[in-house]
């Protein structure tokens, strides 16, 4: 990657893992973060970019996309996918094995890393199955697939309802290192639920999915990581009651981490409610009900939950396009995260720009042992850069699907450009560049 | 008793496109088609039980979920008014080969039906057909969502006997997690001014249901207690009501409506249910074929009610 240095001017750099927040330029050469200081001279050859009014971040990391390949090519790719994380201002990405086949061994997982250095925009890290074509019943080859670069494993998609196979699974993933990353859902309360459990699914006449099916799972895996000391990250948090079991075992010191979605940040039953039955407000986890949601948005700002993660789960307009019961769970995110939260919590004062910026981007860099997340000299020059007063507006995306509750809405927040090892992989308004960044 | 037919509403003046439940209606819009069913009534005292209002008009009957009485009903109030009317049932349709429910209402739409009428399993199929299609969608009952007519029948066949709505005192009784008739009902008469009290076992109940207005209760007798209406609903086993308790005969024992029972209520209460009855688990048969039972009244109340709603939404207005 012997590419042209970029220089990028008069910016306000914000770098959490730093604690920086001021007017900085930043140079990015060979790859990495060259140096951040006040007023840099142009190198012989570099390209200049102005960033004067606009904030220069690290570049943004997600632990749990979607991206449906191998198997399911027609909702996402790993080319699509990553060219929407680039949109988005993500610089790397975490996609989940819930693919056909599922990756749950070593060809698999070579499969799906093949793949990524062929058609990735940005840096796309497989996460592993924990069990067996995620069945629930048999490890899945765990050291071979770490052997193949997978940095964490998890059956997301679906609950490890087996207690003692994720208690096995904790400890035999903590000799590999590798945090196993749970969806709770306790498959037998939530009995069919199709949103969460309250007045609106009682109003609605949907089945209800109570918001015990998730917080007595994450109850009990602390407990299982708190016998076993193995790194337990809970995948999309969408209750109050899970935060209180998260607090509980933080204060006893078990390594658990956690991550809440935009969508569980912004939005709530009332607004599925007030939908009339719209496809794109149904997921899983469900929107919880308005209480939860403060919760969450505490929960975030004051550290309780680690990071935001989108769960982008792209579906074909088709298979949105049904009656409410018999569309699938799932909405992308990657496109819109960054102006969501912006729109809707930093510039409302209820988080702080560097607080967003650490939670979608040194936090889950750190969970996974990621050498991302920061502007520190010498790190990976993986950069966005953003404006906080122009908007955007939701009218398409790059994703194959458009399965967002945000389709159509103009939010303040603009991603302008994006790097990656220090090529431009997205600026605002042009057309995607050619071929592979990494 | 019976009113004197008044002039039936001008359909101009019922602006809806389509109706989907009762949430969606106001008080006016219901005072409307009761008072237009009470002319559809007359009709359906005459010996020539037809009227040639909705000539020319078709109708499309989807009933994806299996239905005798409010089919038929259906069926039934299309003919008295003159439309043309199909019906399918979704077992003989193209959804036995795969095809989308929007699909095959694209595909009935380009055939220029005025009206689908949709019952559907899952809550809020008829919402996302009446979003996605020109022509009127009426809801015939959707998953435990919403059961419109039913619950105008109810409220037709209520103020019939009672004379009015306003003050009525009202109990509900049974399974009410898994019905959309007793959601429809809940909707309807605290609108209407008459009060609601529910019963039924802790299991049967949804969350926050009193957050609808009603009383709430898990005793039947605290329900019956002084009623007018004595609304029996039946335990939807198909949708998992038979989970909610241990068997029959315990749910018969603590929640069926016994002679003993409906002696709570007023002496002129009536009993309703919509249909179908299981006799000896949610009502005995003596009280359900016995005095004050207007159970076969609502069946015949469903005709006009539905030749009510299918007038106002896609009858001519003037003197067509």
């Amino acid at each position: 990657m012997n590419e042209a240095p970029v220089l990028i001017t008069g910016g306000r750099v914000v770098d959490p893992s730093r604690g920086l927040d001021a007017p900085l330029d930043v140079l990015l050469e060979g790859g990495v973060v060259a140096k951040v200081d006040e007023r840099i001279a142009a190198p012989r050859g570099a390209t200049v970019v102005d960033a004067t009014g606009l904030v220069v971040a690290p570049g943004f990391v997600d632990l749990h996309v979607h991206f449906r390949e191998p198997g399911f090519e027609w909702k996402e790719t790993i080319a699509s996918g990553s060219e929407a994380a680039a949109v988005g201002g993500y610089t790397t990405v975490c996609c989940m094995p819930n693919t056909d086949p599922v990756i749950d061994d070593a060809p698999t997982a070579s499969f799906v890393q093949k793949r990524i250095r062929e058609t990735a925009r940005v840096r796309v890290l497989p996460i592993g199955a924990v069990s067996k074509g995620q069945k629930g019943v048999a490890l899945a080859e765990i050291g071979l697939m770490k052997a193949e670069g997978i940095v964490a494993i998890s059956d997301d998609g679906k609950p490890v309802v087996n207690a003692d196979l994720m208690r096995r699974a904790l400890e035999y993933a903590s000799m590999f290192d590798l945090p196993v990353v749970v969806h709770e859902e306790d498959p037998n309360l939530v009995a069919g639920g199709q949103m969460h459990e309250g007045w609106a699914s009682t109003r609605l006449g949907l089945p209800g999915w109570p918001a015990v099916a998730e917080s007595t799972m994450v109850a009990r895996d602390v407990e299982l990581a708190a016998l076993t000391g193995a790194r337990l990250h809970v995948a999309h948090v969408s209750v109050r009651d899970s935060l209180a079991a998260i607090r509980r075992a933080r204060a006893a010191h078990v390594p658990v981490s956690c991550e809440v979605t935009p969508h569980h940040l912004m939005l709530t039953d009332e607004d599925l409610a007030r939908s009339s039955y719209d496809t794109r407000f149904k997921m899983n986890p469900p929107l919880r009900g308005e209480d939860d949601r403060q919760a969450l948005v505490s929960a975030l700002a004051d550290g309780t939950i680690d990071c935001v993660a989108t769960d982008h789960a792209p579906h074909h307009h088709d298979e949105k396009a049904m009656e409410f019961s018999a569309a699938p769970f799932g909405v992308t995110g990657l496109e819109t995260a960054f102006s969501v939260l912006l729109d809707g919590l930093v510039l409302p004062r209820l988080l702080s720009l560097s607080r967003l910026v650490e939670a979608m981007s040194t936090a889950p860099a750190r969970l996974f042992g990621l050498p991302y997340g920061t502007l520190a000299e010498g790190a990976p020059a993986d950069v966005v850069l953003f404006s906080t007063s122009r908007s955007t507006t939701f009218s398409s995306f790059r994703s194959l699907s458009a399965n967002s509750p945000w389709t159509g809405k103009t939010l303040r927040g603009r991603v302008e450009r994006t790097f990656v090892g220090g090529l431009e992989v997205h600026r605002f308004g042009a057309q995607p560049p050619a071929g592979p960044a990494a | 008793m019976s009113r004197k037919p008044e002039v039936p509403a001008d359909p101009a003046s019922f602006t809806k496109k389509d109706l989907l439940d009762i949430e969606s209606l106001s008080k006016a819009e219901i005072q409307m088609i009761l008072d237009t069913a009470d002319s559809m009534a007359e009709i359906n005292k005459r010996t020539i039980k037809k009227v040639p209002t909705l000539r020319g008009r078709l109708v499309a009957n989807l009933f994806y979920e299996n239905s005798t009485r409010t089919r038929f009903s259906f069926e039934i109030a299309e003919r008295r008014l003159t439309a043309d009317s199909i019906s399918f049932a979704a077992a003989t349709s193209s959804a036995a080969k795969g095809e989308t429910l929007l699909d095959t209402c694209r595909n009935l739409e380009a055939m220029a039906p005025d009206a689908i009428v949709i019952r559907h399993q899952s809550s809020g199929a008829p919402h996302f057909l009446a979003r996605n299609l020109k022509c009127a969608v009426i809801n015939a009952g959707d998953g435990t969502h919403a059961h419109p007519t039913q619950a105008l029948l109810d409220a037709f066949t209520m103020r019939r006997v009672k004379g009015k709505l306003e003050g009525l005192r009202v109990a509900i009784c049974g399974d009410v997690r898994f019905s959309r008739v007793a959601r429809s009902n809940l909707a309807l008469l605290p609108k209407m001014g008459a009060e609601v009290t529910l019963a039924g076992p802790r299991t049967l109940l949804p969350p926050e249901i009193e957050r609808t207005g009603a009383r709430v209760t898990t005793r039947i007798e605290e329900a019956i207690d002084g009623a007018d209406v004595i609304m029996m609903l039946r335990v939807q086993k198909e949708r998992g009501g038979g989970l909610g308790f241990p068997s029959d005969r315990e749910y018969y024992e603590f929640f069926g409506l016994t002679p003993q029972r409906r002696k709570l209520a007023r002496k002129d209460a009536i009993v309703m249910h919509p249909g179908p009855m299981n006799r000896g688990v949610e009502i005995d048969s003596a009280v359900a074929d016995g005095p004050g039972s207007v159970i076969l009244d609502q069946v015949e109340a469903g005709v006009a009610v539905r030749m009510a709603v299918l007038y106002l939404l896609i009858g001519a207005s003037g003197d067509e």
